[in-house]
């Protein structure tokens, strides 16, 4: 009789599509239950830990320590690492059907949304996310340019990227050189002429997406002032009401700081960061060569809808902005994977509950599943992504209890392995990265910093002598 | 976090009935889907919704209401969200307001349907991975080598 899948002649293989924070929490909540589970974790880039090592700011360490969590997932037994290898390409998904009992999209939301307003495209705008991956060393990103001769720029979003983005502009180089910030961002912000920096949302402080850490950190800038205008930081009729009535005493703080901050005057700092909130952009206008040379904004005033939400609506008070470089930040979508239904409104893969659905009847496909951004859509923290993590995880046992799992030709961790080696040789596995690591941690320890990063793969394999 | 993180991860739509239909229709999908409250339906515009308490009302006095039409016994007066509310906002109403379902709207299509039951889940994890994420930062502040 053939043994039970999940036991230890015959285990669960479970494959992981990208090695962010979700792809470690299900590989956790995977490894941790009583039956018997093989997990095989994959990622397009050599290096694990995805928004954790590439997204989250090279000033904000302390965040960074979660990684030591996706360390001790990967020292279980049963946990494989494959880097470098890309869904799609070096392994499709048939493959996997060949290889796994069930395979989980992690893939994360890899995109910006567009603001889908005219001159969104001129040089001198871009997604912050661009910036973001630049500065934080995503081989992908290392050769992007970002024109910071310019002294006037604008950031659209009040999420925490274009927190992030704003910090980064208006810190000191010698603020940052403490940090794992990449050399050549470092380099390129040291020389940056960066005076007057605009943060842009489109609601009011209330509604600020932004945590009260986040932007007190903003007012203890070395080198920037911060200030913000006191008409667009009183709460109108229906924030305030709001406010009171949910005994947020978040927000409460949040709108008391920023009102402090519409109080400060300037001390004379080489920079000046302004918050400014119900605007939103209508058009990108050009400067005659291809570049931005002002944001046309719209004045916005709050309704609330029938659940009370509070959103914007565009008043007929316009201004423009001069500015020369614009980053975006307006929201961020899923990327579709080749093979796996999507659902084009919400920017995720379809799903219920995590399980991945057949785009025409609706139904669950078996073997498949999402979880964290790609499955809900990139909100919360880093943790929200865990009991996400959990939903999905619960749903593949519930499957493997009723026998919907797919039946690989090949369930052998040995066969999975000499697939990715025959189809990209120079993959990386997690003793791999433990050792670029240490080399990371070595070079920066050297300059009194966090680490430095390697940002080419083939600075990463010649590190590991291949 | 909004209603569009929720309907993200629910792959059904909103179930529908017409208001013509029969009362003994509206039973049986609720009882096929296992779920409490119908959107009732004109072409994707929502006209109201028919709801486990609508039923039980109905139920309570009148034992032979099954050939009824759904349209007799639905709530027209519907409170419907839209997928950019957020959720503190939508906790709050359905809590003040008694609502166990939100069919959810766009530019006056339904797009799907939001229970209590989601909003309490989608709530509890996000805090739960707050907590998840300070603690670790927490547990950082005690030491260990930064990644």
């Amino acid at each position: 009789m053939t043994p039970l899948i999940g036991t230890p002649e015959r285990p669960l293989r479970a494959a992981i599509i990208g090695a962010g924070p979700t792809g470690f929490y299900t590989a956790d909540h995977l490894l941790r239950n009583a039956r018997v589970v093989e997990v095989d974790l994959f990622d397009r880039l050599p290096t694990p830990y995805g928004l954790v090592r590439l997204g989250v700011a090279p000033d904000h360490q302390k965040i960074k320590f979660v990684t030591n969590v996706f360390d001790k997932v990967a020292a279980t037994p049963r946990f494989r690492f494959y880097g470098g290898v890309e869904f799609g390409k070096d392994i499709t998904l048939a493959d996997l059907k060949a290889h796994y009992h069930q395979i989980v999209y992690c893939t994360g939301a890899q995109t910006d949304r567009r603001m889908g307003i005219p001159g969104e495209d001129l040089s001198g705008s871009h997604p912050a996310t661009e910036f973001v991956a630049w500065y934080n060393g995503h081989p992908d990103y290392r050769d992007c340019t970002f024109d910071l001769t310019q002294e006037r720029v604008a950031v659209i979003g009040v999420g925490n990227v274009a927190v992030d983005v704003v910090r980064i502009l208006c810190r000191t180089a010698e603020e940052l050189a403490t940090t794992d910030i990449t050399d050549y961002a470092l380099e390129a912000l040291r020389k940056s002429r960066v005076k007057e920096v605009y943060l842009l949302g489109r609601r009011g402080p209330a509604q600020a997406a932004f945590t009260n850490p986040e932007v007190k950190e903003l007012g203890e800038l070395a080198d920037a002032d911060v200030t913000a205008r006191p008409e667009e930081v009183e709460l109108d009729p229906l924030s305030r009401a709001a406010v009171e009535r949910s005994q947020d005493r978040a927000t409460q703080k949040k709108v008391e700081i920023l009102k402090a901050y519409a109080r400060r005057q300037p001390t004379g700092k080489s920079r000046r960061l302004t918050l400014r909130f119900l605007v939103s952009p209508v058009e990108l206008i050009a400067d005659g060569a291809g570049g931005v040379a002002a944001l046309r904004l719209v004045r916005n005033e709050l309704y609330a809808t029938s659940t009370g939400a509070l959103q914007p609506r565009a008043t007929g008070h316009f201004e423009n902005l001069p500015v020369g470089l614009v980053f975006r930040s307006v929201g961020y979508r899923g990327v579709p994977l080749p093979g796996v239904p999507f659902n084009e409104s919400w920017g995720v893969i379809l799903n219920d509950k995590g399980r991945v659905l057949d785009s025409d009847t609706k139904q669950p496909i078996v073997g498949e599943y999402a979880a964290g951004w790609i499955k809900r859509g990139p909100t919360g923290v880093i943790g929200t992504n865990k009991p996400d993590a959990a939903e999905t995880v619960e749903c593949m046992f519930e499957d493997l209890a009723s026998g919907a799992v797919l039946e690989p030709a090949h369930p052998e961790a040995a066969a999975a392995e000499a697939l990715v080696r025959q189809r990209q040789p120079n993959y990386f596995s997690y003793a791999d990265w433990l050792k670029l690591d240490a080399i990371e941690t070595e070079r920066g320890r050297a300059q009194g910093r966090p680490r430095l990063k390697f940002t080419s793969i083939d600075e990463m394999l010649a590190a590991l002598g291949r | 976090m909004n209603i569009a993180n929720i309907l993200a991860r629910k792959g059904s739509m909103a179930v529908t009935v017409r208001p013509e239909q029969s009362i003994r229709d509206a039973l049986a999908l609720l009882d096929r889907h296992n779920i409490g409250a119908l959107v009732a339906v004109e072409g994707d515009r929502p006209v109201g919704i028919l709801s486990e308490r609508d039923i039980v009302r109905e139920a309570a006095h009148n034992e032979k209401f099954f050939a009824r039409v759904v349209a007799d016994l639905m709530t027209r007066d519907v409170i419907t969200g839209q997928p950019h509310d957020d959720l503190l906002s939508v906790a709050h109403t359905m809590t003040e307001r008694r609502i166990r379902h939100l069919p959810v709207v766009d530019q006056g299509r339904l797009i799907g349907m939001v229970s209590i039951g989601d909003v309490v889940k989608a709530q509890r994890d996000h805090y739960q991975g707050e907590v998840d994420t300070l603690q670790t930062q927490l547990l950082a502040d005690e030491g260990g080598p930064a990644r």
